[in-house]
C-alpha cells in the first residue's frame, strides 16, 4: 500500500497577542491509501485542528506533513486551495449546504473551481446523486430534505471531484440514529470501492465503523490501533447512539 | 467557471431578493438618470442658445467703438461713449477693404416719442444705411427700404418694423403716411416683413431712418454706435477682420493694436465665448449630478459588506471545497458590478425618457430644442456604472476573500 499521509512530530499552536495556545504537541502517524481511519478524542483534544491541517484548511506550526509524498507545509494559499479542490472532499456535521441553490447545484459546486465543462458538471453531479440514492431530488432545495438526505447530498458533493480522501467531521452528529446509520453505511461502501476515509468523531461506537482508530488526548496520540471488532452498518447493526 | 457563468450566477443571486437588489441599485439608477438628463438637457439648452446666436449670422462682423480685451466686453457695452467711429470709416472699409466684405451697415440708435395721427409710442429707432437690408438679410413686406441717396441726404423717410407698424396703424396701410419722431416728420416708405423673436430682441419693434437723418436731425452727433459687415463666406471672416482692423488703424492714425480705439468682433468669437460659458455650466451640473453616483456607490458598498457577513458560511464552504481567494473576490465583485450595471441601464432608460419628455415640452413652448443624446454619453454612463461596481465592490469582495475558512464554516 502506498502512503497517503505521513505526519511526523506535527505541532500546532495559536498565537493571540501574547497568549500562545498549544493544541497539538507533536503527533506522528501514517495513513495508507484505501484506509478507513477514525480520529477520536474528547473536546479540546485537538482532533478538529488535526483534521483542518490534514484537510489543507490550516497550516502546521512545526513538524512535517507529507501528502502523497509531497511536503504540504511549503505550499502557498492558492496551491492549498487547489489541493482542496482536487485531492479531498469534506463532509461536515452541519452539512453546510447552500439552501438557496438546488441539490444538484450544491453537488456541482466544487466543480465550479475546476476546468470541467458545465455539461459534464451536470452529468457528474446527477450520477453522483443517483449513487447516494437521491436521483429523484435533483431540483429540491436542501431545506426541504431530511437530515439524512442532506448529509447524503453533502457526501455526493464531497465525492464529485473524485478525491483521494474524504474527511468526515462528525458526519452523524446532527442526525437521528437511523439516518446516521445510513450515512455510515454509505461511507463504508465508499471505502469498499477504494476511497480513503478519515472520520472525526468523539463517539466510540461511530468510530468503530472504521478499520483503525487514532485516539487523541490533550494534543498527543493516546493510542493508534486497528479495530478488532468492527461495526458494519447493515440491517443487523445496532442503531447509532 | 467562465465569465458568462459567473455573471449568470450573480444574476440569480440578485433576482433572488428583488426588493433588496432594487433598493441597492436605486442610488445608481438615480445618479445615472441625473447625469443623462443634465447632459442632454444641458446640450439642448446650449444648442438653443447657439442657434439663436447663429441666427444673427455667422458671417457677420461687428465693429464697435473703443478698445477692448479680445474676450472681454467692448467699452461701449460698459456705457463708455467713444466717438471715433465715423461714417467715412465704413465707406473706406467698403471701398478698400477685403473683397470678401459684401456689405457694410452702420448704425446709430436713439429713443424718442413716435407719433402717427393720434397714436403715440415711445420706441427705439435706428439710423442706418441702405445696405441694412442686405447685411441683415431681411426684406420689406410693403414699399421699399430707403435708398443710398436718401441715406446720404438725410432724407426724411422711415421704414417701420412689422410690429411698430401694427402699433401705429393697426391693419391700415401705412405707406405714404406721415409719422413724427420727436419733432421731426418722416414719410413711411416701407414696412419690414415679420421676423419674430430672434437673438434676444424683437426684430419687429423697430423703426429705421437714414443714418444721416438720425445723426443730424435727431441726435446731433457725427459718430456711429456700431457697424456690421457681411462677409461672403464664414471661412473668410478672419481675413475680413484683419483687413477691417488695418483700414481703421490707417483711418485713425494708430500704430500698434494696443492703441486701437475700436473693436472688431466676429460672430464666431461670440459663439466661442458663449460655448465656453455654457460648457462650464454643463460641466458644473454634471459634476453635481455625479455626486449622487458616489452616494449610490457607498450604498452598494454597504449592502455588499452586509451580504458578505450574511454569507460567511457559504464563503467558508467555497474555500473548503477548493475556491482560491481570487475566485471569491471575483464572485463578489461580479455581483456588485452586475447590480451597478443593471442600475446603470435602468438609469439610462429613465434618463432618456425624461430627456425626450423635456425636449417635447420645450418644443411645445415654441423653442427650437434639439434632443441631444449621444451614444458616447450612454457608453460613458454604462462605463461609469460598471466602474462604480468595481470601485465600491472591491473592499467587500476582498473582505470576503480574506475570511478564514475554518472560522467561516462555523459561523452561525
Amino acid at each position: 500500500m502506498s502512503k497517503l499521509i505521513e505526519v511526523k512530530n506535527l505541532k500546532k499552536q495559536f498565537e493571540n497577542g501574547d497568549v500562545i495556545t498549544k493544541i497539538l504537541h507533536g503527533v506522528t502517524f501514517d495513513i495508507d491509501k484505501g484506509e478507513f481511519v477514525s480520529i477520536m478524542g474528547p473536546s479540546g483534544s485537538g482532533k478538529s485542528t488535526l483534521m483542518h491541517i490534514l484537510g489543507f484548511l490550516d497550516t502546521l506550526s512545526e513538524g512535517q506533513f507529507l501528502f502523497e509524498g509531497r511536503d504540504v507545509s511549503k505550499l502557498e494559499d492558492d496551491e492549498l486551495a487547489d489541493m482542496r479542490s482536487s485531492k479531498i472532499g469534506f463532509v461536515f456535521q452541519a452539512f453546510n449546504l447552500l439552501n438557496r441553490s438546488t441539490t444538484l447545484e450544491n453537488v456541482m459546486l466544487p466543480l465550479l473551481y475546476t476546468k470541467v465543462s458545465k455539461k459534464e458538471r451536470i452529468e457528474r453531479a446527477t450520477s453522483m446523486l443517483e449513487q447516494v440514492g437521491l436521483g429523484h431530488r435533483l431540483d429540491y432545495s436542501p431545506n426541504k430534505l431530511s437530515g439524512g438526505e442532506k448529509q447524503r447530498v453533502a457526501i455526493a458533493r464531497a465525492l464529485i471531484n473524485n478525491p483521494d480522501v474524504i474527511f468526515a467531521d462528525e458526519p452523524t452528529g446532527n442526525l437521528d440514529s437511523k439516518s446516521g446509520l445510513q450515512v455510515m453505511k454509505l461511507l463504508q461502501d465508499l471505502n469498499e470501492k477504494g476511497h480513503s476515509i478519515i472520520l472525526v468523531t468523539h463517539e466510540t461506537y461511530t468510530a468503530e465503523h472504521a478499520k483503525r482508530i487514532i485516539r487523541l488526548k490533550d494534543g498527543v496520540i493516546e493510542s493508534d490501533k486497528q479495530v478488532l471488532k468492527r461495526q458494519i452498518a447493515d440491517n443487523n447493526d445496532t442503531l447509532l447512539k | 467557471m467562465d465569465f458568462l457563468e459567473s455573471t449568470t450566477n450573480a444574476w440569480k443571486i440578485i433576482i433572488r431578493s428583488k426588493a433588496r437588489s432594487f433598493l441597492t441599485m436605486l442610488g445608481i439608477v438615480i445618479g445615472v438618470m441625473a447625469v443623462i438628463i443634465v447632459m442632454s438637457v444641458g446640450a439642448g439648452a446650449q444648442s438653443l442658445i447657439i442657434n439663436q446666436v447663429k441666427s444673427l449670422g455667422s458671417n457677420l462682423i461687428g465693429v464697435l467703438p473703443g478698445n477692448s480685451e479680445k474676450d472681454g466686453p467692448p467699452a461701449s457695452a460698459l456705457g463708455i461713449v467713444v466717438t471715433t467711429l465715423t461714417y467715412d470709416d465704413g465707406q473706406e472699409v467698403l471701398k478698400n477693404g477685403c473683397k470678401c466684405i459684401e456689405g457694410v451697415a452702420m448704425y446709430v440708435t436713439g429713443n424718442d416719442t413716435i407719433t402717427a395721427g393720434d397714436n403715440s409710442i415711445t420706441s427705439n429707432y435706428t439710423g442706418t444705411t441702405a445696405s441694412y437690408i442686405d447685411v441683415e438679410e431681411t426684406d420689406v413686406e410693403f414699399g421699399h427700404f430707403f435708398s443710398e441717396e436718401e441715406e446720404r441726404s438725410a432724407g426724411r423717410v422711415v421704414v417701420l418694423g412689422f410690429g411698430t407698424k401694427e402699433k401705429l396703424f393697426g391693419d391700415e396701410n401705412a405707406l405714404g403716411k406721415r409719422i413724427r419722431i420727436g419733432k421731426v416728420n418722416f414719410n413711411v416708405v416701407g414696412v419690414i416683413k415679420e421676423r419674430g423673436v430672434s437673438g434676444f430682441q424683437n426684430q419687429d419693434d423697430q423703426v429705421f431712418i437714414p443714418i444721416s437723418a438720425a445723426q443730424k436731425l435727431l441726435l446731433g452727433i457725427d459718430y456711429l454706435n456700431y457697424m456690421r459687415m457681411k462677409v461672403d463666406t464664414a471661412e473668410n471672416v478672419d481675413q475680413a477682420v484683419e483687413s477691417i482692423e488695418q483700414i481703421l488703424r490707417d483711418q485713425h492714425n494708430i500704430g500698434t493694436d494696443e492703441d486701437d480705439d475700436f473693436s472688431v468682433r466676429s460672430a464666431a468669437q461670440g459663439l466661442e465665448a458663449i460655448s465656453s460659458i455654457t460648457d462650464a455650466l454643463k460641466f458644473f451640473l454634471v459634476a453635481i449630478a455625479s455626486l449622487s453616483l458616489v452616494v449610490g456607490g457607498f450604498g452598494i458598498m454597504n449592502i455588499m459588506l452586509a451580504t458578505v457577513q450574511e454569507r460567511t458560511q457559504e464563503i467558508g464552504l467555497r474555500k473548503a471545497i477548493g475556491a482560491r481567494s481570487r475566485q471569491i473576490t471575483f464572485q463578489f465583485l461580479i455581483e456588485s458590478v452586475v447590480i451597478t450595471f443593471l442600475g446603470g441601464i435602468i438609469g439610462i432608460i429613465l434618463g432618456v425618457l425624461i430627456s425626450v419628455a423635456v425636449a417635447q415640452a420645450a418644443k411645445n413652448f415654441g423653442y427650437s430644442w434639439d434632443l441631444v443624446i449621444t451614444s458616447s454619453s450612454i457608453l460613458l454612463a454604462c462605463g461609469v456604472s460598471i466602474g462604480i461596481g468595481l470601485v465600491f465592490g472591491i473592499i467587500p469582495a476582498r473582505r470576503a476573500s480574506k475570511l478564514n475558512a475554518i472560522e467561516s464554516l462555523r459561523y452561525e
